[in-house]
């Protein structure tokens, strides 16, 4: 079901880009640029099938690579021990914090406060109290659920009320979903470097949908024989982007499944998700519970064939939902959060810390603070934490211990690189500005 | 049946945002579709707001190291409670500080408007919903919370406001009572 909701979120996206010139979601803003022209062009059902048909394969491919390539991976983890782990989680914090859309610094302070707040609660290694002021509620820490649907929901929520004002769009109208041979023919191409390039987009810390995406557009315009097609109803321009973010949105599960380490805030929420389920991503998950683990690959393929069978002919309906009125949909969405939120562990306190980081979500977004990198470090906080901890006992107190160990040292070179890299660039930038400040008024003279 | 709270105001972000711009002009390339919604996108919240959420982030830095010192640090061998929380503490108040003169020309984060009132106004509403809950059970509240963001915040008329909320309410009922069986405080 998981899967389900995962890929059909993916392909909702493409729909109000499709239809009203709005993407739904990062990945599918590229869409817009082809899928919009379509539409006008009275092409909107061409442009939705083809994006199944692609973001069906492309997704087809990617669980097929990883179920060759997740056991692989898993297997080699095993050998990862506490200094491994340590880098691994800050090496993809890091990542996740640089790649982000916002400012970097703001994005890494995010994460900052996603780990100190992983650190509430009591202390696994000493049993002491940490930062809970006395409270009995935070004595066990702060629950994953209220912290993702107040940043990620609740602030949405209250951010779209001050949005409510705009005008609304109409969407425009759907024909025949089904694409033509002539149709498939011409995406062809477009589906399958979307398939490959989606898949190994995906696998990278911090990678994801959105970048695969991006990356698809350009190569297909780049390829194009004509690239003054694209922004004018290509339908490459759909088929390309679409397949490349379903692969990518799967093969992001490789390093969640095998490492436990999320790639990015989407499998953050993934991540705990799982946990509720009472699945606990890793790779001792492929070594002590395969038949779990299989049965959520199978459920992958099951969501990715569903996500085909129901897309195509319920076009109709999610239109329909379409022309529900903001006005309508926000407190039902609200109600939902709040009320979803109480059942799971029957605690108005949860509720209470939604409401608490919904406020917190939405002067984020004010502020120009992601709130993605937060989740994704309270994710990881209480990982990186104990193998830290560890890693120091394990070494003797040893920090350069860590250098001692071929992957956590080439993790954490890694890791220094890419902290350092933007600082070089900006002296570069700054360096090469300079240069030419002096030689501009010697032109003008 | 619907009505736009503020159907003739302009978007503070400018007057690109004057109507709908998007279906009044549908051959832009995806480089001026681009530009268009940068356009579109609220004006950036400036130094000011900067400063004072970096400062916030600095303060959050510094209250974290002095908690942290009070649960000890101990050493790198043997570390205490305090030794992580402590420097992660560090490395916000750290970054907060970078972030007081990096950000000073603004750019990110959005500018507060009078619809920030809005939202404002939602929360409180969300609050009153969490405190009354526990009290009279979640459908009185869960059903003006909605006519108040129907009516009030979303426009709609007094009949679809009444009408879809007693809706929500009855839906929100059968699933989580009548369905599923939950132990959501309820008054029937």
């Amino acid at each position: 079901m998981l899967s389900g909701i995962f890929y059909g979120a993916q392909y909702g996206g493409t729909i109000t880009s499709v239809l009203l010139r709005l993407p739904g979601e990062a990945s599918s803003v590229v869409t817009v640029f082809d899928g919009y022209m379509m539409a006008k062009q009275g092409r909107a059902g061409t442009a939705l099938g083809i994006a199944a048909v692609g973001s069906f394969i492309g997704g087809t491919v990617a669980i097929i690579g990883l179920t060759f390539l997740a056991p692989l991976v898993a297997g080699f983890a095993l050998d990862f021990g506490p200094p491994e782990y340590t880098a691994l989680a800050l090496l993809g914090i890091l990542l996740v914090a640089t790649i982000s859309n916002g400012g970097k610094i703001k994005a890494l302070i995010a994460a900052g406060i996603g780990l100190l707040l992983a650190t509430v609660g009591r202390d696994s290694f000493t049993g002491a109290e940490r930062f809970t002021f006395g409270n009995l509620n935070l004595a066990d820490g702060i629950d994953f659920v209220p912290v993702a649907m107040g940043l990620f929901g609740l602030g949405e929520i209250l951010h779209s009320l001050e949005e409510r004002h705009r005008a609304a769009s109409v969407p425009a109208k759907v024909g025949n979903v089904w694409p033509s041979r002539k149709d498939l023919k011409q995406s062809s191409g477009a589906i399958g470097r979307g398939s490959v390039m989606g898949f190994f987009l995906g696998i990278l810390p911090g990678g994801g949908a959105t970048i695969a995406s991006m990356a698809a557009y350009a190569v297909e315009k780049k390829r194009a024989k004509d690239p003054s097609r694209f922004g004018r109803g290509a339908v490459e321009g759909v088929a390309g982007p679409e397949t490349a973010n379903n692969a990518a949105a799967t093969s992001s599960f490789i390093p969640l499944l095998t490492l436990g380490i999320p790639a990015n805030a989407t499998m953050a929420l993934m991540f705990g998700a799982l946990l509720i389920q009472g699945v606990t991503p890793g790779p001792q998950l492929v070594e002590n519970d395969p038949e779990l683990f299989w049965g959520v690959i199978n459920s992958m393929y099951i969501g990715n064939i569903l996500l085909l069978l129901m897309s195509i002919p319920l076009v109709g309906i999610f239109i329909r939902i379409l022309r529900v009125r903001a006005a309508i949909l926000a407190p039902i969405t609200a109600l939902i959060t709040m009320l979803g939120a109480y059942t799971i562990n029957n605690s108005m306190f949860d509720v209470l810390l939604v409401v608490f980081f919904g406020a917190v979500g939405y002067l984020m977004k004010k502020f120009g603070f992601e709130p993605g990198p937060l989740v994704l470090a309270f994710v990881l906080g209480s990982l990186l934490e104990s193998s830290l901890r560890r890693s120091l006992l394990v070494l003797d107190g040893d920090v350069l211990g860590f250098f001692g160990r071929p992957i956590s040292a080439s993790l954490l070179v890694v890791f220094v690189f890419v902290a350092v890299l933007p600082l070089i660039q900006s002296m570069l930038r700054r360096r090469r500005n300079a240069a030419e400040a002096p030689a501009q008024p010697k032109e003008t003279v | 049946m619907k009505q736009d709270p503020h159907p003739t105001e302009p978007h503070p972000g400018g007057a690109a945002a004057v109507g709908d711009p998007l279906l009044t002009d549908d051959a832009l390339t995806p480089e001026e579709l681009a530009a268009r919604w940068e356009a579109d996108a609220p004006p950036s919240a400036g130094g000011t707001a900067n400063t004072v959420s970096s400062l916030v982030a600095a303060a959050i830095g510094a209250v974290g190291i002095v908690l942290s010192l009070g649960l000890g640090l101990g050493a790198p061998a043997q570390p205490e409670p305090g030794m992580w929380p402590f420097i992660v503490s560090l490395v916000v108040l750290v970054l907060a500080v970078a972030q007081v003169f990096t950000g000073r020309g603004g750019g990110d984060g959005e500018k507060f408007s009078r619809f920030s009132l809005f939202p404002l106004f939602g929360f409180g509403t969300l609050l009153g919903l969490a405190f009354l809950m526990p009290v009279i059970g979640f459908e009185i509240p869960s059903l003006l919370l909605s006519l108040v963001w129907m009516k009030f915040l979303g426009g709609e008329t007094w009949r679809s406001a009444v009408l879809y909320s007693l809706l929500v309410v009855a839906a929100f009922y059968g699933i989580f009572v009548l369905g599923l069986g939950t132990s959501i405080p309820h008054l029937f």
